[in-house]
């Protein structure tokens, strides 16, 4: 792989995650997205908390992250795809979540 | 034991109280999120194992069950990943998607 693409190699995986989840907002016709306050409600406030967790057990040495691999802009230790995981991953989450409670709903109403 | 195995499974616990006696969802009594977390972690195991087994995250021997030999499966390890990443996710996803229906039904009356 070329050197430059390398260091895409985290902000990939989420970038496929995004794209294996949107379609289920149009498929399902979720109103997840017509949302945001909610959405910012249920995902920040859990993400700081993850964070810190993250900022904290970095710094003691019990994970790290590949140079290589990931941009190079660093915050408190962590690459900035670090902080976007935990906004995309339970993003994701929650329009898996609501997709399934659609389709269940959706079989149960004729 | 180690950090993360003792973090990680204390989050999952931590995750389980607040969807049940914190914010009154009760996710884990239904089948809804059963079969979303079900989907999740067939997803989880194909990211993290992207993020795991190239690397791209590394774990260190004093913190995890396993060693930092990055294998597919055994020595702790599930798909590269160590298997307290498990704890780790499903303790993030129930907790948004439990804020996410807790904040639903302040303001929806119907999600």
């Amino acid at each position: 792989m070329a050197d430059g693409w390398r260091h895409a190699s985290y902000a990939a995986m989420l970038a496929l995650v995004l794209i294996a989840v949107l379609p289920l907002h149009h498929y399902y016709r979720l109103n997840t997205l017509r949302q945001p306050a909610r959405l910012f409600r249920a995902v920040i406030p859990v993400a700081v908390v993850f964070v810190i967790w993250d900022i904290v057990a970095a710094a003691a040495g019990e994970w790290r992250f590949d140079p290589a691999q990931t941009f190079g802009f660093r915050l408190w230790g962590l690459p900035l795809e670090e902080y976007a995981f935990f906004v995309v991953i339970p993003f994701a989450g929650i329009l898996t979540f609501e997709a399934v409670a659609a389709a269940v709903s959706r079989r149960h109403t004729p | 034991m180690s950090a993360y195995t003792i973090a990680s499974g204390l989050a999952a616990l931590i995750a389980v109280c607040a969807d049940l006696l914190v914010l009154h969802t009760a996710l884990v009594r239904s089948r809804t999120w059963w079969m979303a977390y079900g989907i999740v972690v067939f997803f989880q195991l194909l990211a993290n194992g992207w993020l795991t087994g190239r690397g791209i995250v590394r774990y260190s021997d004093a913190a995890i069950m396993g060693s930092e030999r990055i294998v597919f499966f055994g020595d702790g390890r599930v798909a590269y990943a160590p298997v307290e990443d498990l704890a780790f996710g499903f303790a993030l996803v129930l907790t948004s998607c439990a804020v996410w229906a807790w904040a639903g039904a302040r303001t929806l009356p119907t999600s």
